[in-house]
């Protein structure tokens, strides 16, 4: 890649002036301390998926539960068991509205919680579905939900093979939440996750984004756009397969940006590895529609959510065949090498924009748009 | 994308970018953009890696959340925890911290609290709850004050009794005078808010250049935009020249929006005086509705405490709206005051000049360049 160069250049000129700036040094690091939580209740911000999630499990959950699995906090956990390694994952869907176009939420509760068993290298394998249902739901839709997860299910491969269901009086949920759990079997010999980033890694990415958060936002007609974006919601279980075949050891992390989009994910992963990241906008894929609705609403596509994409960090010797394995793929005909991640200024994401300047990328922060899935 | 890419195209950037950079050479100059919007562009498309290092831009008082003072977020809140009442804002307002709390932690503690996009949603509320009463929190300057003028002469037809307006509109001229009068700060030329001057055109500069002779360039949003009109400055400086130039041709008409100006003048008045967030009170620099709109007069329905809020002792809001110092150099800044924990309302807007510093961080060359300058 051509771009090495300028990302090498961006790095070595922004290091000295971090590391010589004080006022500067000290917000950086104060983003780097660990946080202490003042709210002194949950807002929606808490469930973003940005920085305010990341307090609220880095304040409460992250400190009672501590343990060396958890610890990672990882999207799903990998432990030893006496047939190899297994990973666990779990996961609600709260979306609003329960039908959109592209999915709805079964689909997605099926399709989030294999993602989350792909990303840490899994086959999966099993999954368990919970149902919170509010008095007065139609049974026509919960049937459709049904449906909806068992196709997506049997279409992925997965068996759902236990559940849980709980109704509720009428006004304490709305509609139905779901809860999905999974297990599967990790194909991987090689430690992947957040914190497994290296200087000279490249970062790949699957798809255009931003599909699945901007659908959400056209169903609840928030908008009167004339045009049709269709959720990205789909299992990556397969794409992770064929990248794993062609870039075995060399993936250091695999990861969906679901809420809080590519900039969140990426942030989350410069400071697990204390690494800085630097992304080329250009080379980023984003459709047209989304962009348009994007630029409307003054939201940025990399903050956006995706149900569907998969962002891959891989050691550079690797990168060339796994972005060809990637675009081999259905679900990667579209992928692109977006950035690469380099030594210093650590724990920043840095992005090379539109028209050649250069600005930080931060986790996402309030909240957009609530309960997009 | 068609129409937006055209805006971005780098090689005329940086076409412009060298232009400027002939014209200015051996001098430097300090240009204001006094909108939000413009600051929010600059900072996240990078602009000022590619400006010439002579030119520098200071980030005015154009971000209508900033802008407003702690006690009028009070008054808010208060409104907003009355009982029966559905209380509407634009997004960004939600995060503003008031003395005790933001609208988030009024709604989260149980107060009815919405985000709209446009104050004609809030009255569309207003109609489905009629046993409710539906209150918009107004606030913007000339852009999107007509939306407000529109949405109460639509209320007063319909004969709407459960909607009102907590009216907080306030106008771009007094402030830019304001800065102008102030000792602190040494100015070369204004980049002009577009948004604002579709409505009430590029008369109301005129006295900039007469009176000030600072050169005014009239700019859109996109980073063309911006770059063209610094050089546009730049070149008026160089020819010796000060006027109000229009390069947003393509949405600023020279007399503005008649209509709006006129749904604005039948509804809304100008207050005697009215305090800015870090910048005091400024005379008529405010709108409050008029008697004949009392009955939707949110102020007069609604019991306000109206108490007067001292900034936070930490805060330099107020210094960096009048473009005093950069972002970067508040006390607080990015340690005690982010954009998740806001203590000043600069940090909370996207187009508050410290949430774009610390957001897009141009900590970089700007940093530097602010330390070799300041």
């Amino acid at each position: 890649m051509d771009s090495t160069n300028q990302y090498e250049q961006t790095a070595k000129m922004l290091d000295p002036l971090f590391r010589g700036h004080s006022k500067i040094e000290h917000a950086r690091q104060a983003r780097r301390n660990k946080f202490y939580l003042r709210d002194e209740h949950v807002t929606l911000s808490h469930g973003s998926g940005g920085k305010a999630t990341h307090n609220l499990i880095e304040g409460i959950f992250a400190p009672a539960f501590s343990n060396p699995l958890l610890d990672r906090l990882d999207d799903a956990a990998v432990f030893m068991t006496g047939n190899g390694h297994m990973a666990l994952t779990t996961d609600t869907y709260v979306v609003n509205p329960l039908f959109f176009p592209g999915g709805d939420i079964g689909k997605l509760a099926v399709h989030g919680t294999i993602n989350d068993l792909a990303m840490a290298g899994a086959q999966p394998l099993y999954l368990s579905a919970g149902f919170i249902l509010e008095e007065g739901f139609s049974i026509a839709d919960l049937r459709r939900i049904v449906a909806s997860m068992a196709t997506a299910a049997h279409n992925a491969g997965v068996a759902i093979v236990t559940g849980d269901t709980k109704v509720v009086q009428r006004g304490k949920a709305d509609g139905v939440f779901i809860n999905t759990a999974g297990v599967g079997i990790v194909r991987t010999s090689r430690v992947t996750g957040q914190d497994q980033l290296q200087p000279g890694d490249k970062i790949l990415l699957s798809g255009p984004i931003g599909d699945h958060g901007i659908a959400i936002m056209l169903a609840r007609e928030m908008l009167d756009l004339e045009c049709e974006i269709q959720s990205d919601s789909a299992p990556l279980h397969m794409l992770v397969a064929a990248l794993l075949e062609a870039a075995g050891e060399g993936i250091h992390c695999m990861k969906d940006p679901t809420r809080g989009g590519v900039a969140t994910s990426l942030n989350e992963m410069a400071l697990a590895s204390e690494v800085a990241i630097t992304l080329d906008e250009r080379a980023i894929p984003v459709r047209s529609e989304v962009r348009g609705a994007c630029e409307l609403l003054g939201l940025d596509p990399l903050t956006i959510a995706n149900e569907g994409k998969l962002l891959a960090i891989v050691a550079p010797e690797v990168a060339d065949r796994a972005l060809v394995a990637m675009r081999a793929h259905p679900l990667g005909e579209e992928a692109a090498i977006i950035g690469a991640v380099q030594a210093t200024p650590a724990s920043m994401v840095f992005l090379h924009t539109d028209i050649g300047g250069t600005r930080v990328l931060d986790m996402l922060v309030g909240d957009p748009l609530p309960r997009i899935c | 994308m068609k129409f937006v890419d055209e805006y971005r195209d780098s090689t005329l950037i940086h076409h412009l970018a060298e232009e400027t950079a002939r014209l200015s050479q051996g001098r430097s100059f300090k240009f204001m953009e006094v909108c939000g919007g413009h600051t929010h562009t600059i900072y996240k498309h990078g602009i000022e890696d590619i400006l010439p290092a002579n030119i520098d831009l200071v980030h005015g008082p154009g971000c209508p959340v900033c802008v407003l003072p702690m006690g009028r977020i009070d008054d808010a809140i208060s409104i907003a925890r009355t009982e029966g009442v559905i209380f509407t804002t634009f997004g960004d307002m939600m995060r503003v911290p008031g003395s005790q709390g933001s609208l988030l932690d009024a709604r989260a503690d149980g107060a009815d609290v919405r985000f709209v996009y446009s104050p004609l949603d809030a009255l569309k509320l207003a109609r489905q709850h009629p046993d409710r009463q539906v209150v918009f929190f107004a606030i913007g300057f000339e852009t999107t004050t007509p939306s407000t003028a529109v949405t109460l002469l639509r209320a007063q037809a319909e004969n709407i009794q459960n909607f009102s307006v907590f009216c907080n509109h306030v106008n771009i001229i007094p402030a830019i005078k304001a800065i102008l009068d102030s000792p602190d700060l040494r100015l070369d030329g204004f980049v002009g808010p577009g948004h604002v001057s579709m409505i009430i055109g590029m008369r109301p500069y005129t006295f900039i250049a007469r009176d000030h002779h600072k050169p005014v360039v009239i700019s859109g949003f996109e980073p063309l935009d911006i770059m063209q009109s610094v050089y546009m400055i730049t070149k008026q400086i160089s020819e010796g020249r000060a006027e109000v130039e229009n390069q947003y041709t393509r949405v600023v008409r020279p007399e503005g929006n008649v209509r709006a100006l006129q749904a604005m003048a039948r509804t809304m008045e100008l207050r005697p005086f009215f305090e800015w967030r870090g910048m005091g009170f400024i005379t008529q620099s405010a709108l409050k509705l008029r008697p004949e709109f009392a009955d939707w007069d949110a102020e007069l329905r609604f019991q306000v405490p109206g108490i007067r809020v001292a900034d936070p002792k930490a805060c330099q809001c107020g210094e960096v709206l009048k473009g005093v110092i950069k972002p970067w150099r508040c006390k607080v800044f990015g340690t005690a005051c982010t954009p998740e924990t806001p203590i000043g309302t600069c940090m909370v807007s996207s187009e508050g000049a410290c949430a774009a510093y610390y957001n897009y961080g141009r900590f970089s060359l700007a940093a530097e360049r602010a330390q070799s300058l300041i």
